[in-house]
């Protein structure tokens, strides 16, 4: 799940820069990128890279991380949207007065505009924590071992459908919220005057 | 460079935003330690003249030389060219991310390659330039308009530029706090820095400025000392301009 949104995190970030300053060339196969990922049900997807093109690559992947990487692949599309909106809020003349100064173009995306727009995706970054932490439970369709194919083993061996049910839901809550929280303490200690609002 | 006293040559810049021409061959020099006025009416191109000189904006035809160094040349590094340019913004354009002391110092680390406490040393020096050194530690929000664009000053100067630009760096601030900015930029004049403002302050035009260039429609109609444009131009658009603008300072009784 971490690995998850790590590989979600370095794709999508590149996305996002190359989607906002990239030229026309690298800008399509990005947005076809995303356009494929985000559309195509988690499902289908797991089902296409698991059976189809990790085989067809050569790539000898188990269930696991067929899923961590499928999921990353995934959630890579959704955080390069939230950080490429976060990229444009932060405003052109930040770049210009970098230039203006003899900043590379690279280095005042790098200096200059990433410590401000990650400040701002936070909020929304959050979100696809809590997203992806209930995905995962998909994954138990390639009979990975996550929350709810373990659930259901319990289920199976005492027919007893309520309790394990209710506590897997339970431990999904409490994941969100600890990880939520953890999200909006780095928030808190990041945040700078102005920039961005109290959450 | 036929003459060494020259620090900005420009010749002959033209710029067009699709069928709108807004610069339509404009020439002038800017010699060591001078202080050279651009004004005009709204839309007449100042700003984006401003913005050809160091390329945040390619002119479509024309030269810039910037010392003995040709910048419009395809080969110049551009980079190196701004580094010797300070450039002012109207909307200040802070790193809204980094304290003041930082504003002025990254540029010092990244550009130059200075360690953090040489920059540091270097950016509180400029901040006390512009008298702000107590608030070296503040972010740009926590800031008036007029300290912010001082700040942006002080990070222009960090950078030992050889001349400043000025894009009407008073027109986005209260009238309260013109005058602070105003002072520095006095004062920055007076040690002879040399500069080329877009300014429609007169007073400071006339108090430290060599000469005013009038554009209009793309082009300098007219051009001289503060006093003899202010008070006497010949161009019927210059005549109507300045009459506006003494009208304005009349109204607000400076």
């Amino acid at each position: 799940m971490g690995g998850s949104l790590a590989i979600g995190f370095i794709i999508g970030l590149p996305i996002a820069i190359g989607q906002v300053y990239g030229r026309k060339g690298i800008k399509v196969p990005l947005d076809a990128y995303v356009w494929f990922f985000r559309s195509v049900p988690l499902l289908v997807l797991l089902f296409l890279f698991y059976w189809g093109v990790f085989p067809t690559l050569g790539f000898k992947l188990d269930a696991l991380a067929c899923s961590i990487v499928v999921l990353g692949l995934r959630t890579g599309a959704y955080q390069s949207q939230i950080f490429r909106g976060a990229i444009m809020s932060v405003g052109e003349g930040q770049l210009t007065a970098a230039g203006a100064l003899g900043m590379s173009k690279l280095n005042g995306i790098y200096h200059i505009v990433l410590p401000q727009a990650l400040r701002i995706s936070l909020p929304g970054w959050s979100n696809e924590y809590a997203i992806i932490l209930k995905d995962s439970a998909i994954c138990f369709a390639l009979g990975v071992l996550e929350i709810l194919t373990r659930t259901r083993y319990v289920v199976m061996a005492t027919h007893e459908p309520l309790l394990p049910y209710f506590f897997a839901g339970v431990l999904f809550i409490a994941l969100t919220y600890g990880g939520t929280k953890i999200i909006h303490i780095v928030y808190d200690k990041t945040r700078i005057p102005g920039l961005v609002g109290r959450m | 460079m036929p003459n060494e006293n020259v620090v900005l040559k420009v010749e002959n810049i033209y710029k067009n935003y699709g069928n709108n021409e807004v610069l339509k061959g404009v020439s002038f020099e800017v010699n060591s330690g001078e202080i050279k006025i651009i004004c005009g009416p709204s839309g007449s191109g100042k700003s984006t003249l401003l913005r050809c000189l160091n390329l945040l904006t390619r002119p479509d035809k024309g030269h810039v030389w910037l010392e003995a160094e040709e910048v419009t040349n395809p080969t110049t590094n551009i980079n190196k060219v701004r580094q010797k340019i300070g450039f002012v913004f109207q909307e200040f354009n802070l790193f809204n991310h980094l304290t003041a002391l930082r504003n002025v110092s990254i540029g010092l680390e990244v550009v130059k390659g200075m360690k953090k406490n040489e920059a540091r040393q270097i950016a509180l020096r400029e901040l006390r330039r512009v008298g702000l050194e107590e608030h070296a530690h503040k972010y740009p929000a926590e800031l008036s308009g007029g300290q912010k664009q001082r700040v942006a000053i002080a990070r222009a100067l960090a950078m030992n530029p050889v001349i400043m630009f000025y894009d009407e760096p008073t027109s986005a601030l209260d009238p309260q706090l013109i005058g602070e900015v105003l002072d520095v930029m006095k004062k920055l004049a007076k040690e002879k820095l040399t500069s080329l403002v877009v300014t429609h302050e007169m007073g400071f035009a006339q108090s430290v400025a060599d000469e005013i260039m009038f554009i209009a429609d793309g082009k300098i109609l007219e051009r001289g000392p503060p006093r003899e444009l202010f008070w006497n131009p010949k161009h019927e658009m210059a005549k109507l301009f300045f009459k506006r603008i003494a009208e304005l300072y009349r109204r607000e009784g400076q």
